[in-house]
């Protein structure tokens, strides 16, 4: 490595950070005065790219280049505040007032339906932008050439920090934005209306996104992944620079993305005798940054803890079933057990069955961490996933039996989720569903990259069970016993004392601290006991299929688990299984019809959210509830 | 805005009905009905829990609630958003005076003034920042101050100066004497008979008589979220004796 190529990936490093800086300040902003984590905001940003993409050529035409790339970005930063504004409007008001975690669901549902409404205007393939006129050349520095448009982006960075930050401290605007951050409130009782500031404030952020996305044009092309791998980008940067800062999110942008180019600068070395690629470790660059900041400081580098949080509606206790639950869970239990018979009837009744049962126990352990242990974790799927993979990489490469392959998966799992667990436990609320969706991207982009042990995106292949699991009526009934013993587990443990020391900590974690119980602990011991059962799931999940690939373990598969658990109804430990139950059936019948998938489930989250936020359990139980009171009568 | 409220030459400035107010899930208020009349000073008094705050609140539209009749210088109100209610003119200075302590002084009292749109709106006397400085000389000094930065008591005096700013013809004033210095409470007094006598009329939740006794013809004694007692403020020494509140120990 020479200084030059560091100079060129610090330039590098800069311009990536810029767009990064982009997002996670309009992600700020929004949340500082909504406190809405807006999961939609990389669809802004891919929007962004896309409309301009579209748009440059089309003025390119009648005004000329630069007319035409410069308009195309300023049409496409329009274009998208004001389809912020748009969904703030329809959707996001009627959500201030929800609880968090489905003010998440709901705009994750938005990011589906956005990513499917991109794939229905442009198409799957990539889109490349014009270059940019005037600044497609380069420009030397020490002997290098550095590409213009790199230099010029490094530099929008801090321009769009200084001009934010004079919004924000010299315009009445920025007061009311930065006043309403502290006490709404109060803001409205001073005659502002807050309904207009908020669509304001979001169309702003939206936009900015959108700057940022359409800013990309003449460096990467429009793609339709780039939303989730930007969000998931743009929370590492918020949660290291500290939410509602805007300066910690340019400093911690900047951070990241040179700390990634460092990386990718030193190549590969030697050292006594062995070779590094180091470039390897721009994967994870982003986690040991992240993990280095949060040890030191849990709140990012200039953010401060955030004033409680609502408080939720008190959450009614669990109960165990009473006898007729009993009798039907029991039935339940019989009518799967026997499905392999009933296969001789329906041939695909045990195929749907295995998946539900892998479903049921994926939910469950979700709805454990989620339910009790009042955390909302947004990466579930990496849990599946090493699971998953370790499984299947012991079953292939390391040729070991099943129940050791088996076994191996479930201690991959359970390690990752002992480690993300340790940092994740540490924050709280929204900090906490971010930091969890994070790790979850690192997990699936390192699946993705290392090639080596993965098999890339590809994945793994020829994952089969030896005997007795080899029919398909022994690895059923095996996998059958395996869910039903996590199930039992969790259920053993939410009625234990840990489980009521879990739950008091979800209920007000100062009283249960001053009480003597170590909440941290117990959520972190918690956290890693849903990992390691949810690892169980994805490695079954990978036996039933004889393969897995990235593709199943990616944030879907999260976002997955939390739409079983809120189908079933979060305030139920029958919840999770009913919903797995539904959502297994919806997902084999109805959603393989149709290729736009995605914004069909959208569409089911918006739905159960609005309109159903109890679920199935939660509905049964009102149905119940009103047959006694009529029979009382 | 269908049935846009009219103001009416000779209604009350403020007429309230039946109010029931809840925070959260528990019911606070009970049927409360109190009046203020324009340009009078009327205290809100009772013990700790009583009520008081949640009545200011539930008129500025911040806690949920439901009354007979709820009106501003006879146009109802119930139906409006907090914003819109004060833009009618009315100004609220809560009880934890609710300084935005990342702005300055400067900044928060720029907040309270009216723009745009309200600029038409009914309004009280106007005030300019030179005016309420003149009010409260204390503040002159600091107008770079962040908010944060200053004692209990001139924030007290920035929260009236800021609902001033919107040039208010009701002021509802949440325990302004509460926590402050007794060098402050005597400005405060001095300041709120200056704001009579421009005047405004003051709705004054306190537990301490000596501001109330300086500044309000009428008082209302409320008590688990109901009316015990109104009257002249002259009998609410008696009548807060019997019900045991107010005492001086």
């Amino acid at each position: 490595m020479s200084l030059d190529s560091l100079l060129f990936q610090a330039v590098n490093g800069l311009a990536s950070a810029s767009g990064l800086f982009l997002v996670a300040a309009g992600l700020s902003v929004i949340f500082g005065v909504t406190r809405i984590v807006n999961m939609a905001h990389g669809s802004f940003y891919m929007l962004g790219l896309y409309i301009a993409v579209t748009l440059a050529p089309l003025l390119g035409e009648h005004l000329g280049g630069a007319a035409g790339f410069w308009g195309g970005i300023a049409g496409a930063t329009l274009a998208v505040a004001l389809l912020g504004a748009a969904v703030e409007r329809v959707l996001l008001r009627r959500l201030y007032n929800a609880p968090e975690l489905y003010q998440l669901l709901a705009t994750f549902a938005l990011l589906l339906i956005i990513n499917d409404a991109a794939l229905f205007l442009w198409g799957p393939e990539d889109i490349l932008g014009p270059r940019a006129p005037g600044l497609s050349g380069s420009v030397e520095l020490l002997g290098r050439r550095l590409p213009q448009y790199d230099v010029f982006l490094a530099l929008i960075g801090p321009v769009v920090l200084v001009g934010l930050h004079l919004l924000l401290t010299r315009t009445r605007f920025g007061r009311l934005i930065r006043a309403a951050t502290q006490d709404r409130e109060m803001v409205a009782a001073l005659g502002i209306n807050e309904a207009l500031l908020f669509t304001a404030v979001f169309a702003l952020g939206a936009g900015i996104a959108g700057f940022g996305g359409a800013l990309q044009m003449a460096r990467e092309p429009a793609s339709l992944s780039l939303d989730l791998s930007v969000l998931g980008e743009a929370f590492v940067v918020v949660v290291v620079g500290g939410m509602g800062s805007i300066k910690g999110a340019y400093l911690a942008a900047v951070l990241v993305a040179e700390v990634k180019a460092l990386c990718t600068a030193l190549g590969v070395i030697e050292i006594a005798g062995y070779t590094f690629n180091m470039s390897w470790l721009t994967l994870v660059a982003e986690f040991l940054v992240m993990a280095v900041v949060l040890v030191l400081r849990p709140h990012g580098l200039f953010g401060r803890a955030l004033a409680a949080t609502k408080a939720g509606e008190a959450e009614p206790p669990l109960l165990p079933l009473d006898r007729r639950g009993r009798a039907l869970v029991l039935a339940a239990i019989l009518l799967f057990a026997a499905m392999p018979l009933i296969g001789m009837f329906f041939r695909y009744a045990p195929v749907l069955a295995l998946d539900m049962v892998i479903a049921a126990l994926f939910a469950a352990s979700l709805h454990f961490v989620m339910g009790p242990g009042g955390m909302a974790s947004f990466g579930h799927a990496a849990y599946f996933g090493l699971g998953a993979y370790g499984t299947a990489f012991a079953a292939t490469q390391l040729g070991l039996s099943t129940p050791l392959a088996f076994a191996t998966g479930i201690g991959t799992a359970a390690a990752g989720a002992a480690l993300f667990g340790w940092f994740c436990v540490r924050l709280e609320g929204v900090y906490f569903t971010m930091l969890t969706l994070a790790f979850a991207q690192i997990v699936w982009s390192i699946v993705y990259q290392w090639e080596d042990v993965t098999g890339g995106s590809n994945g793994l292949f020829g994952v089969w069970p030896d005997w007795p699991f080899d029919s398909r009526a022994g690895l059923y009934l095996a996998a059958l016993a395996v869910a039903l013993g996590g199930l039992a587990l969790l259920r053993r443990i939410v009625f234990a004392p840990f489980g009521l020391a879990l739950r008091a900590g979800r209920d007000s974690r100062l009283r249960a601290e001053a009480s003597g119980i170590p909440v941290a602990r117990v959520r972190w011991l918690s956290f890693a006991l849903a990992g390691t059962l949810c690892g169980a799931a994805g490695g079954l999940f990978a036996f039933a299929k004889g393969s897995i690939s990235p593709e199943a373990i990616s944030v879907g598969r999260s976002i997955d688990g939390l739409v079983m658990v809120l189908l079933g109804g979060v305030q139920s430990l029958m919840g999770p299984l009913l919903g797995a139950g539904a959502f297994t059936l919806l997902q084999d019948t109805v959603m393989r019809e149709t290729d736009y998938w995605r914004a069909l489930l959208g569409l089911v989250i918006l739905v159960l959210v609005l309109l159903f936020p109890f679920g199935i359990a939660g509905g049964l139980r009102r149905v119940a509830r009103l047959r006694r009171a009529g029979g009382a009568r | 805005m269908t049935a846009s409220p009219v103001p009416t030459a000779m209604a009350p400035m403020l007429e309230i009905d039946g109010l029931d107010a809840w925070y959260g899930e528990a019911q606070i208020l009970f049927g409360l009905s109190l009046t203020v009349g324009r340009g009078e000073a009327v205290a809100l008094v009772g013990r700790n829990g009583a009520g008081k705050s949640t009545t200011l609140k539930a008129i500025i539209g911040l806690a949920r609630r439901r009354a007979r009749r709820l009106a501003l210088r006879g146009a109802d109100i119930a139906a409006l958003p907090t914003h819109a209610i004060a833009r009618l003119g009315v100004g609220y200075v809560p009880e934890d005076r609710r300084i935005f302590t990342e702005l300055t002084v400067a900044e928060n009292l720029d907040l309270g003034r009216r723009t745009g749109a309200s600029d038409a709106a009914p309004r009280g006397p106007r005030w300019s920042v030179e005016e309420v400085v003149a009010l409260f000389p204390n503040l002159g000094g600091m107008l770079d101050r962040p908010g944060g930065q200053m004692s209990g008591g001139e924030q007290q005096m920035l929260s009236v100066a800021r609902a001033l700013m919107g040039d208010p013809a009701l002021l509802l004033l949440d325990e302004p004497s509460e926590g402050v210095a007794p060098i402050v409470v005597e400005q405060m007094i001095d300041a709120l008979l200056r704001l009579k006598a421009s005047g405004l009329s003051l709705l004054i939740s306190e537990q301490n008589s000596a501001l109330c006794e300086a500044i309000c013809e009428r008082a209302y004694l409320i008590e688990q979220g109901e009316l015990r007692w109104q009257g002249a403020m002259d009998g609410l020494a008696a009548a807060s004796e019997t019900a045991g509140i107010f005492g001086k120990i």
